[in-house]
């Protein structure tokens, strides 16, 4: 049936076809793009995953707003003591739109956190931590600890009263760890005290080291979810190993296990009416 | 398919301590960098030099001492034609057997190790120098400048005042400093101050009066390069109290009740021209006593929330030079 619809089609719908075509191809000839896209987008995943799988995605989507409204609040914001206070008033008060997208990232901040904990709980309660996804639990929880890290680093920006002293706590609750506590705390200065350089110190410790930090992990983080699939919910007749599909059998009759599609390309047929 | 067990073959280079010792060395040159340069460092650099050179020593002595391979021939003859259906390439055997060249060190090893320990050693002349430009600055020239907080007539004996400062005038606002001063009056025929940091002993928050401070009697002292005191008479009369966790010290600065570890950190001072100069600060584990007849624990500068005496002193055995 679909042979017969395709030979029904016009002339000049197939060499539309063929000029849309042509530039992916051009692509996808030269350095396999498309198909690498194909391969990250279209994988198969258990058929009883549900609303619980998208938490991972929306922390992503939490941070990457947290990426783009940060650069934006970049170009206006001052990292100096005696600017940085006035530089948020002006942002917030008046740029046009600042208002939101210090509210974005403010407020965006607490969200990310927020999904990241109910992601590691779905995470923790499908059990899908284990075999072999444990490594996957290690760079999570890696990124939780960096992401918090973030939090912790960005709370000293606006260089208010709250600011300033939740940010004596916490340096100081760093030095109190045993041995290199110290140590710790006063790199985290810049010194002995808080002082001018602290600010820029975190800043670019918020702007710069530890978001190249998170894109690292979040790239390990979803090269290992690809890898090894998205994992069944505990109830999935899948994962107690019943003949759920007989014609594609979980790989190596590990449960919960799905192999993604091989790279063949970026369509599905193969390209044959080109 | 049978992978290669662990146990199949020994490990080539038998167990050594030496990387041991190698890493012992390098801790040694870290810690001595902060501790003392002059003494500490070259011991490290002597015993991480020693061992690494053992160590590469013994990791390459198979490797040295093994003596030169007979090349085999290699065998003429036509193939077996295969009728056998075809092998996946990654099963069975290798089509070509690895050529034994018989060379201790074949050129593409070589080459594998020019660029490994070049890519090193490139790698590490930009990021030793960046890291350390990175760490070093927070542990250097850090100490605490001598402060003019005013004439000594401004400080009424027997009276607490809370007195602001300028740590560094130069740097602004973020240098603001408070202590809690009272003149004790003559101890010996020479002054005597009490000089308490407000900085709370748990984790660093301003701690407060409790007891009313006379803002109505507040008095601004200009001095040279900037030096802005600000006096307010106060009746600490139930000593300080910190607002973040709800630490309570009592006049002196003793920890009374709540997460404090210690008492309240102090100021040295000096009187210079009939000044009252500002010292380094230090800090107290606790107070014996009153005013000018008060005996003082006195301890090297300590981060909030560390112990300086108990144990627990042993978990903060080194601090950053200030």
């Amino acid at each position: 049936m679909a042979t017969a619809a395709r030979n029904k089609k016009s002339a000049r719908r197939r060499q539309l076809e063929a000029a849309i075509n042509y530039p992916i191809d051009w692509l996808e000839e030269r350095s396999g793009l498309i198909g690498g896209l194909r391969y990250f987008l279209f994988r198969k995943v258990p058929g009883d995953t549900g609303w619980w799988h998208t938490l991972g995605s929306a922390t992503l989507t939490a941070f990457l707003v947290q990426a783009l409204t940060g650069v934006i609040l970049a170009m206006y914001y001052k990292p100096d003591p005696q600017n940085a206070y006035q530089s948020i008033q002006h942002i917030t008060n008046d740029l046009t739109l600042g208002w939101l997208v210090r509210g974005m990232h403010k407020w965006g901040a607490s969200v990310f956190i927020i999904l990241m904990f109910f992601h590691m709980a779905r995470v923790f309660l499908f059990g899908a931590y284990k075999y072999p996804r444990e490594l996957n639990w290690i760079i999570g929880v890696t990124l939780l600890a960096v992401g918090m890290l973030e939090g912790f680093t960005g709370y000293l920006l606006p260089w208010d009263q709250t600011a300033y002293w939740a940010t004596v706590v916490g340096i100081n609750l760093n030095g109190t760890a045993p041995f290199l506590g110290p140590f710790l705390a006063d790199f985290l200065r810049g010194g002995g005290e808080i002082g001018t350089e602290t600010l820029a110190r975190f800043y670019s410790m918020h702007m710069l080291l530890i978001p190249g930090l998170i894109f690292a992990l979040i790239g390990l983080h979803l090269y290992l979810v690809i890898r090894l699939g998205v994992s069944s919910p505990p109830w999935s007749r899948e994962a107690a190993g019943s003949d759920y599909d007989a014609d594609e059998p979980a790989t190596n009759g590990r449960s919960g296990l799905t192999q993604p599609a091989a790279r063949s390309g970026w369509r599905r047929n193969g390209g044959d009416d080109v | 398919m049978t992978e290669p067990q662990h146990g199949d073959r020994p490990h080539s280079p038998g167990p050594s301590l030496y990387p041991i010792g190698f890493a012992a060395g390098v801790a040694c040159i870290l810690v001595g960098l902060i501790i003392n340069p002059m003494v500490i460092v070259p011991i490290g650099v002597v015993i991480a030099v020693v061992c690494g050179f053992l160590w590469a020593r013994d990791a390459t002595q198979e490797f040295r001492v093994e003596p030169v391979g007979a090349v085999e021939p290699e065998r003429g003859g036509p193939r077996e034609s295969t009728d056998a259906p075809a092998v996946p390439a990654h099963q069975g055997e290798a089509a070509m057997a690895e050529l034994d060249t018989g060379e201790r060190f074949p050129r593409s090893r070589f080459l594998e190790g020019a660029t490994l320990g070049f890519g090193a050693v490139i790698g590490g002349l930009v990021t030793v120098p960046a890291v350390g430009f990175m760490i070093v600055p927070a542990f250097k020239g850090q100490g605490y400048p001598k402060v003019d907080l005013g004439p000594l007539d401004n400080f009424t004996p027997g009276q607490w005042f809370v007195t602001k400062f300028f740590m560094h005038p130069d740097a602004g606002e973020v240098s603001h400093r408070t202590a809690y001063i009272r003149n004790n009056g003559q101890l010996n025929g020479k002054p005597s101050f009490t000089i308490i940091s407000n900085r709370c002993a748990h984790l660093g928050c301003p701690v407060q009066p409790n007891g009313p401070v006379q803002d109505n009697q507040k008095k601004d002292i200009n001095l040279p390069k900037g030096q802005r005191v600000t006096m307010i008479p106060a009746i600490p009369a139930g000593g300080y109290g910190c607002p973040c966790h709800g630490g309570q010290y009592d006049v002196e600065g003793n920890r009374v009740s709540g997460p404090p570890v210690r008492a309240l950190d102090r100021y040295d001072f000096a009187i210079v021209d009939g000044h009252l100069i500002l010292g380094t600060p230090y800090s107290v584990s606790h107070v014996k006593g009153e005013g000018k007849d008060a005996l003082i624990y006195k301890y090297k500068l300590t981060g909030p929330g560390e112990h300086v005496d108990g144990w627990e002193q042993i978990l903060y055995p080194l601090q950053p030079p200030h």
